[in-house]
Order: C-alpha cells, then structure tokens, then sequence
C-alpha cells in the first residue's frame, strides 16, 4: 500500500540530514514533488541549497532521513537516467578541452555500452535536444569560446538529451543574456507540460514569482515551504535570509 | 672524433643505434613516455600534480622493500604509491590539516623512509638509478615488468577513456546518471602508481612527476579538443623521450634529467608559440598578413 501512495511523488524526501565529518549542512528537510511541477530553491550562500542538490542526485550520502525518486531508492533513480543535474556555471572548468557536441552526448553516457559508443538514437537523442536550446551553430564548438548563456544552453541540452523526468538546475538564470533567459523560460513551460519535475536554485526573488508553483525557503533547515503565493511572504524571506529585510532583497518597488 | 661524427645528422641519429643499450633505451623509454603522455592528459585536468608528485616520491621504500625481499619491484612500489594516497586521504578526513600540507606531509614522510631504508639494507640496490633512473642500463626482467605495465595502464586507459574524461569534466553528472566514481577515482589513481613505477626507470623517482604532467600541460596549450590534447601530449613525452637520450649520449650528460629537460623545452616552446594560447599568438599574428 506504502509503495503506491510514494508513487504520486517524483520527489519524497523524508526528514533528511547531510553532514561533512560532523559538520551539518542540512537537517530535518522535507520536499515532496508532483509530476509537472516547478519548485523554486530559496536560501543564503551556504544554507545548504547545493546539499539538497547532491542528496537527490546521491552525490553525497544522507545520514539521517529517506529519500525516494518515483518510489524508488536514488541508486535506482541513477540506474534510470531519472535525475538531470545542471550545475551553476561556476561548478564547472570553462576551459577543458571539449566542444558542445561532446558535452551533450555526456548526457546519454549512462544509457550507453561500457565503451559509450554512440548508437543512432543517442546521436539523434543528441542533435534534438541541441536544436531546443539552439545551439545547432555551435556543435563543434569548444566550450571555452561560448558565452555564458550559450555555455549554460548546452548544459541544459544535456540534461534533455539524458531525458531525465526531474531536473535540478543550480542558479539557471545567472550570469545569462536576455535571450537565454527567454529561452529557458520557454523550455520551462515546455518542460512542465511533459510533466517533468522541475527543482531550480535561485537567488533573484522576481524568477520565483514568474515561474515556480512551489518555493522551498531553506536555511540549514525548512524555514517554510507550499505554494509560491502563499509561501513567498516578506516575513518568511526576512527569516530565511537571516533578518535582513525583503525591501533590500527586491528593490524598492517590492 | 665525437664531434666530427656529429657534424652529419645522418651519424648523429644513427650512430647510437649501433649501440644495443641506446636501442633498449630508446624503445623503452618511448613507452613509457607514451604510457605517461597518455595518463597526463587526465592528470593535468583533474588537477592531479601535486598527487602525481605525492604518488611518485612515496613509492620509494615499496621499491626498497621489494627489492630486499626479492620481489618485483613494481609491486612495492604499488602497494605504497596507493598506500600514500589513502593515507593522505584519512589524515585530511580525521584532522583539521589543509590537503595540500597533508599531501606534503605524507610524501616527504614516505620518501624518507626510503632512504632511511636504503642505508639500512645495504643490498645492491643503486640508490643513484632509483632516484634519478638508468635507462641505459635497463635489465631484461625490468624490461619484462614494464611492457606488461605499460600495455596493462594503455589498455585500461583505452577502455575507460571516456568515462575517465567525464569525470575529471564533471564528476557531479557521472554520479547522477549512474556511472561509478569511486571506481574512476581509484582506476586513475591505479594508474597513476603503475605509471609512476615505470617512469621512475626512465628519469628516476625525483623527476617521474615530470613526465605525468609536462606533456599533457604542453598539448593543453596547442588544441581544444580532447582527443588531439591526448595523442598531442603521447607524442610530445616521446618525441622528448628521444632528443632528451640522443643529447644526453652525445654530450655525456645524465639521460634522466636530459629527457625531463627535453620536455621542458618544448613546453616553453607551446608556452610562447602555441597558435592560439602562447604568449605570441602565432594565428593572429598569421591572419593579420591575408
């Protein structure tokens, strides 16, 4: 019975806790995530919203709590291809030697032979998901020569490509021009009629309002959590930003 | 006489090979550089040369050990070149110490009891060949030893090659799609120790770490793309391999060093000439006159 009623939730995250050689990053975190929804990720430098990242995605192991992805345990999610992760465009060496191309065939890795030789379908899986991010002029690209808007849409390409049912995206929207941010916000749109799952990080307050259903305000712990409209008050962001008021936070028009 | 010989290319090439020592030498020594060449493209993107240069120094007393006891030497010096890195691992988990101090720390530890152990011993270990090589005075058995070590890190390297680029790329996805990390981690540390082991008999073990992070710096600078930086830095640590042994047979200077000099030299010649990354920007320089 337990097993079906887990299965309305992509994401079930049960009172988890992460710490690096005792030192606590995260406890007692809950998140619970329907197909087609898209969560907002809320909180300070080093409230812990890059260890929720790696908690899903398994990257580091959780010492207390439960997490499952489709009802399922994070290894069986990772033996699925079920988790994408874009990282924050500082998470990554801009310099290594690889083009656009190679980058997004990464993304079918896990799904490949041991000696990840591309079959027809990755290829295509590949040359699809670079035509959504409309990067098709820059396959042979390195990703050192790209802007970083460019170099955030191959990222993204990957992750289509791995055709993941959740995406973690860690701060989409920073350091990108007009039309990536345009571009990425239609993807979204898209994305949530696919009925994917999407959970992003975000430290500007407008985007949350724009494009999350849900918003998860953490700051070591759950400070608050629902929907944006009910969620997303002044107060609670004074909180999770440690006291300093949302008027500084916004802007003056806020 | 030797500087008449070496008025003609011909004889400067060819005389050396009349030699049956400088023929072993050069074979050998081009695998292992190859062997080195092809690991130092991972290395020098992970940001693996301090470990290199850890790895490298604390195989020594294995070395020592092994040879006491009568052991393949290969073995010792594998057992303690992983042997250190866990080491350096548990003490940076369990203590306060910053990593770098640690890898410091541990590796001058190592190397110490090497020597130390050396001067107890008092076998017929050549401490001059451990520390700066002796590839003109190779053995049949270390010859044996390193082909096999070298066609068992190439074949290793050939199978997980992508995988291993991944995750020096972005081991954070690796993990997400299932791809065992832990698994490269300690693949690419394997072969670290086992090239480190048949480094150390070309240049010896003060100067191996040259050879894992010198060809794969140079073929960096020349190429943005993957495939070209590894057979770029394979052909670079062999090319260099070769000038370093016939100078070093001509002048009569120490093979070790003139291999690794060898290698400098042609870094520095990337460093300023490389077409899109040296210091003169040769392709920019060139586009101006069309």
């Amino acid at each position: 019975m337990e097993s079906i009623k887990y299965q309305n939730f992509r994401i079930d995250a049960e009172n988890i806790c992460v710490d690096y050689n005792g030192k606590v990053a995260l406890y007692d975190a809950n998140l619970r995530l329907k197909p087609g929804q898209i969560c907002g990720l809320v909180g300070m430098n080093g409230a812990g919203k890059t260890t929720f990242f790696n908690a899903l995605t398994g990257f580091v192991n959780i010492s207390k709590g439960k997490i499952r992805i489709n009802g399922e345990s994070v290894r069986s999610a990772q033996k699925d291809q079920t988790i994408a992760y874009v990282p924050q465009s500082e998470g990554i060496d801009s310099q290594f030697p690889i083009n656009v191309w190679d980058v997004v065939m990464m993304g079918r890795y896990g799904s490949m032979n041991i000696f990840r030789c591309p079959r027809e379908s990755d290829v295509q899986a590949v040359k699809d998901a670079i035509e959504r991010v409309d990067l098709t002029d820059h396959l042979s690209t390195p990703i050192g020569n790209l802007s970083g808007g460019q170099r955030k849409r191959t990222f993204l390409a990957r992750a289509i490509a791995q055709r993941a049912s959740i995406l973690l995206l860690d701060e989409p929207f920073s350091g990108v021009d007009i039309r990536t941010e345009k571009l990425i916000s239609e993807l979204f749109i898209q994305f949530k009629n696919e009925g994917k799952t999407i959970l992003l990080s975000t430290h500007d307050m407008i985007h949350v309002r724009e494009f999350c259903d849900l918003v998860l305000l953490i700051n070591k712990t759950v400070v608050a959590y629902g929907e944006t409209s009910e969620v997303f008050t002044p107060e609670n962001i004074t909180t999770t930003f440690g006291g300093i008021s949302p008027d500084f936070l916004f802007g003056p028009e806020s | 006489m030797e500087l008449c010989s070496f008025l003609t290319l011909d004889s400067f090439i060819t005389d050396p090979l009349t030699h049956d020592f400088m023929r072993k030498a050069l074979l050998m020594s081009s695998l292992v550089a190859a062997v080195c060449g092809f690991l130092s493209s991972y290395l020098t993107l992970k940001g693996w040369a301090l470990m290199g240069d850890a790895v490298s120094h604390s195989v020594m007393p294995g070395v020592v050990v092994a040879y006491a006891l009568g052991l393949p030497f290969s073995l010792g010096a594998f057992i303690f070149g992983v042997g250190s890195v866990a080491l350096i691992g548990f003490i940076k988990q369990k203590s306060r110490v910053k990593e770098d101090t640690v890898i410091g720390l541990v590796f001058t530890g190592f190397f110490a009891l090497g020597i130390v152990l050396v001067s107890k011993i008092k076998s017929n270990i050549d401490l001059h060949s451990i520390l700066f090589g002796s590839p003109l005075g190779i053995s049949l058995s270390d010859v044996k030893q390193t082909i096999f070590i070298s066609l068992l890190v190439v074949i290793l390297l050939s199978i997980f090659r992508k995988d291993l680029m991944l995750y020096c790329f972005d081991p954070r996805h690796a993990k997400t799609v299932g791809i065992n990390v832990l698994f490269l981690h300690y693949l690419l540390l394997t072969c670290l120790s086992l090239a480190a082991v048949v480094g150390l008999q070309s240049v010896g073990i003060i100067l191996v770490v040259a050879m894992l992070i010198t060809p794969g710096a140079t073929a960096y600078l020349l190429t943005d793309k993957f495939d070209s930086m590894t057979i770029i830095s394979v052909l670079s640590a062999i090319i260099s391999s070769l000038i370093g042994i016939y100078i070093s047979f001509w002048f009569d200077l120490e093979t070790g060093g003139s291999i690794v000099l060898a290698q400098t030299f042609v870094f520095l010649f990337a460093f300023l000439f490389a077409p899109r990354y040296g210091i003169f920007k040769l392709k920019k320089f060139f586009a101006g006159y069309k």
